[in-house]
């Protein structure tokens, strides 16, 4: 047995939600805030991400910048920050069995903070059929091999998906070298902003294929081909030795799972309300665990909002059940995904369809509580719904409901 | 010790040359190193050991309570299985006796359990019993609805199949048995008592011969002027579950063979995941290890009638094997003495846990092998989820904290297992022999974490 080490705030994931909660925290004389990350860097997945886009408006940085950015701030405030350990499961309710190089250890935390981000769904996961050849990737491991090892990739690549993230697989496809054959999607046009798309298209002479699925992986030992096939019945082979398939993001939650806390059954992140609640008292969830993925940025903001979650926790505020908010058809999901009426932290959507002039409608056991202009709905691109609406929302009622219209 | 994968073979005449390093060449090349006097070899097409079929099974230690009653593969089933739970347990070879429940869905199904029992008795396994549906359902609460009874058979255990072609390769080339790689045999003659054998590497010469190719062992029997079988491919595709997923079922549920036919069935593995398969397709391309949308599509949608909670679960993994059929229901295991050669066909579905029975049989067909000796034992590292994994092992942490310093967060992969993988007797020749060897690579992120972490690793080593 190894003797259990206590702190105030134990954070899980040293990403840019932990980080700038574990800042937020230490600054805010939470006590003693300890961050865990099993890599060997702190940053989470902006370590890997080489391209600009982070930062701030003011501060523009590359990914790792940005990741050595919140790293410094955390410690700065007095956090203190551990790589290379691992939080294997629960050891209570508040307290995590661990794992590193010094051995194995428990920690139990008065607060515990998820923050351990998410994965993009592999060629397994997505049951693509055909032989098991080498040269699959996805986005996070491509990313890594060229920009953290410098490792070879092949020389012709095809990228699965046409989203912002299929985009920077792209650009990393040719900064290691190799041409991109084509970007295919399932949908019928690209889900990046125009001018990349076009850019894209134009600049780099990258077809998109829209309608169009992955159906088969061919050769063997190294990858040869893949055939694809366009919603109308017809397949081609397009010669290539490397796929990387994008996207299709899903919450890590194992220890949420190992947990049992209760998980949103869109998002599949642990189910969290406004101040970023757990169904577990003291066990709080921010970033890509909630909703896989926004952007770093977002994640970072929602790190710093829920450390006066925790702060409050700590001081021995109640913990509110919540109110379930579910989402319709053509709505994937919403987080958070409970509410309690006091809640103000803005929600992020994902809608299944495009749809021009959306408006989201806000209803309570058949009461509407709020209509909302969304503007175009864009599948894989973040909706917001502001929380401006859920002093209305009755704490012993019923589910709440997102519904969203448009063309 | 000797593993070679490029360059000229020795030059010297070998007293035993074994083809193909699946589990069963592996187990007989294991059986011949105990006899001190022979050179042996055991040469293999691929780049690594236990890349054919053996790579890609269900991974069942079976009991043989449904094999043909008094079948070659009946009798050396009941025998593989005993001696094979013992190497295991020597060996660090993971193995889970979880027992098998064939469960009956229809009444044909449900007829059909009684006979079964009978035919288990006569394949002298006296465990097996019937249970009714509610013990049953208590046994396995996770079931879908409608079954109507199931055949309990106890003994039937998961094994780490990879781990056991590894062990028996590893002793063998301990033992002295010189192991070549990347060294396909193509044209052979027996001249003068010595068979000549021409492979992708030269020539090799050897005084006796075994067989053992998997499916293309009707092949090199030809290319020996034999014609008594033909092999078959019959693929069986799987998909393999998540970790959460293993809480949902506690036995493997196999299917009730019936006229109509063979079902799939669910099994834990010993790694934590669930397996659904196999399809059962009968080809002709001896490559064709490939997965298709109408075989995904049958297991899902048979799975989800067993354990409907399980098609909620991720997908870790989809994989293909292919079973060496042939025109008859048993093993094809012949001796030529004139020749000094035997054939090791047809050896289909149980391969794996017959493996150390066949060895014993086949080379009890090879004649004048001389005394035997006791082999040193082998231990390995240990990928199942019932015993303690390094990074669970504070002890051995202390010792060296490599085995606390995890690369592979999905499967809890440190990188002490890697290095020690990577330097090993038979190390791996690539990322997939290094992740059957480590299961580094084998979780749910598939790589998105740690693929180029791990590659580095690999690369290093290499250079
Ligand atoms: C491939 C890819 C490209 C992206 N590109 C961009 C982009 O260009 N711009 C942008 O704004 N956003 C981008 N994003 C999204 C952005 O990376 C995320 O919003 C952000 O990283 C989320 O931060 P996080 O802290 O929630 O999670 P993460 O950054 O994923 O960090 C989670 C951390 O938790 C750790 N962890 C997990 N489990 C455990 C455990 N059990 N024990 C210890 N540690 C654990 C992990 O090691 C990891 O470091 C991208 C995402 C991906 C996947
Ligand atoms: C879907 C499926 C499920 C199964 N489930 C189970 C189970 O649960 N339990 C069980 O006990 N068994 C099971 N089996 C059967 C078991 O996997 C096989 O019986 C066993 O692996 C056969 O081993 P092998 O060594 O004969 O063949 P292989 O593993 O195919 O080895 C033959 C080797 O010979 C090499 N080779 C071929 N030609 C040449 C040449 N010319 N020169 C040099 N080398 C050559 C090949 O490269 C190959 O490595 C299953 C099989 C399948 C397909």
């Amino acid at each position: 047995m190894t003797a259990v080490r206590e702190v105030d705030v134990l954070v899980v994931g040293a990403g840019p939600a932990g980080l700038a909660a574990a800042a937020r925290l230490a600054a805010a004389g939470a006590g003693r805030v300890e961050v865990l990350d099993r890599e060997q860097r702190a940053g989470g997945v902006p370590r890997h991400c080489a391209h600009g886009g982070f930062g701030t408006w003011s501060r523009p940085l590359t990914g790792p910048a940005y990741a050595r950015l919140l790293a410094a701030g955390a410690e700065r405030a007095g956090a203190v920050v551990r790589t290379g350990v691992t939080a294997l499961d629960w050891a209570g309710p508040r307290a995590l069995h661990t794992v590193g190089p010094h051995g194995p250890g428990t920690i139990a935390a008065r607060a515990v903070v998820l923050a351990t981000g998410a994965r993009e769904r592999p060629r397994a996961a997505r049951l693509v059929p055909g032989t098991r050849p080498a040269g699959v990737y996805t986005t996070g491991e491509l990313q890594q091999a060229v920009h953290l090892y410098g490792q070879h990739v092949g020389a012709r690549a095809v990228v699965v998906g046409a989203e912002d993230v299929s985009y920077a697989a792209a650009d990393t496809v040719r900064t290691a070298g190799a041409q991109v054959v084509a970007l295919v999607t399932d949908l019928p046009r690209a889900q990046t902003a125009p001018a990349r798309a076009l850019d894209s298209r134009l600049r780099h002479g990258v077809p998109l294929l829209t309608d169009t699925t992955v159906a088969e992986l061919l050769g063997h030992g190294r990858l040869s081909g893949v055939r694809v096939r366009h919603r109308d019945g017809r397949t081609a082979v397009l010669p290539c030795d490397t796929v990387v398939f994008t996207g299709d993001f899903v919450p890590d939650h194992e220890l949420a799972r190992r947990g049992g806390l209760t998980l949103d059954a869109g998002t599949r992140g642990p189910a969290v309300d406004g101040s970023l609640r757990t169904s577990r008292p003291g066990v709080f969830a921010a970033g890509s665990v909630l909703h896989a993925v926004e952007s770093a940025a977002t994640a970072a903001r929602e790190g710093a909002h829920v450390a006066s979650a925790v702060l409050d926790t700590l001081a021995g505020t109640w913990w509110p059940d919540g109110v379930p908010l579910v989402v319709d058809p053509p709505l994937r999901w919403i987080a958070p995904n409970r509410v309690v009426p006091a809640d103000s932290l803005p929600y992020v959507l994902r809608t299944t369809a495009f749809l021009s002039g959306a408006v989201a409608e806000v209803t309570q056991d058949g009461r509407p509580l709020h209509r909302e202009r969304i503007g175009a709905a864009v599948p894989n691109r973040t909706l917001r719904l502001t929380a401006r609406w859920t002093s209305r929302v009755d704490p012993e009622g019923g589910p709440v409901r997102v519904g969203l219209t448009g063309r | 010790m000797t593993v070679t994968s490029h360059g000229p073979l020795p030059a010297t005449t070998y007293d035993v040359t074994v083809v193909g390093a699946g589990v069963v060449g592996s187990a007989v090349a294991r059986e011949l190193s105990r006899h001190p006097g022979l050179r042996v070899a055991l040469v293999e097409a691929q780049d690594d050991v236990g890349q054919g079929t053996s790579k890609a099974n269900t991974a069942i230690l079976h009991t043989g309570f449904d094999a043909v009653p008094g079948s070659l593969e009946a009798r050396l089933v009941r025998e593989g299985a005993r001696l094979l739970a013992a190497y295991a347990a020597e060996s660090g070879i993971p193995v889970e006796p979880v027992g098998a429940l064939l469960v009956a869905w229809d009444e044909d199904q449900h007829a059909a359990l009684p006979g079964l029992l009978e035919k288990a008795e006569h394949n002298q396994y006296p465990d097996a019993r019937l249970l009714g549906p509610a013990e049953l359902y208590a046994r396995e609460p996770a079931l879908g609805p409608g079954a109507l009874g199931a055949l309990h058979v106890p003994g039937e255990s998961i094994i780490c199949p990879w781990t056991t072609t590894l062990a028996y390769a590893t002793q063998a080339v301990r033992a002295g048995v010189d192991l070549h790689l990347d060294c396909r045999v193509g044209a052979a003659r027996h001249e003068q008592g010595v068979h000549h054998l021409t492979t992708s590497r030269g020539t090799l010469r050897t005084r006796l011969l075994v067989n053992a190719a998997g499916l293309h062992a009707d092949t090199l029997d030809r290319a020996l002027g034999h014609d008594d079988f033909t092999v078959t491919p019959r693929r069986g595709q799987l998909l393999v579950f998540d970790k959460p997923a293993r809480s949902l079922v506690r036995h493997i549920l196999l299917p009730v063979p019936t006229a109509l036919g063979k079902g799939v069935l669910v099994a834990p593995t010993v790694y934590g995941n669930v397996l659904l398969g196999p399809t059962a397709e009968d080809l002709d391309d001896k490559r064709d290890t490939g997965s298709t949308a109408e075989g995904l599509a049958l297991l899902r949608e048979q799975g989800g009638r067993i354990l409907p909670a399980l098609l909620e679960e991720e997908v870790t993994a989809v994989y293909a094997g292919l079973r060496a059929a042939t025109e008859q229901d048993d093993y094809r295991i012949t001796a030529h003495p004139e020749e000094g050669y035997v054939t090791v066909g047809g050896i289909r579905s149980t391969g794996l846990t017959a493996s150390l029975a066949i060895a014993s049989y086949v080379t009890g067909l090879l004649p004048g092998l001389g005394p035997t000796r006791e082999l040193e034992p082998v231990r390995m590292p240990n990928l199942g989820e019932t015993f303690p994994r390094p990074y669970q092992r504070p002890e051995l942490i202390a010792a060296d904290p490599e085995y606390g310093t995890l690369v592979c967060h999905c499967e809890r992969v440190s990188r002490g297992e890697i290095r020690d993988a990577l330097a090993a007797t038979i190390p791996p020749a690539g990322l997939d022999g290094l992740r059957r060897r480590t299961r580094a690579r084998a979780g749910r992120c598939q790589g998105f974490f740690c693929g180029a972490a791990v590659r580095a690793l690999w690369e290093e080593a290499r250079s």
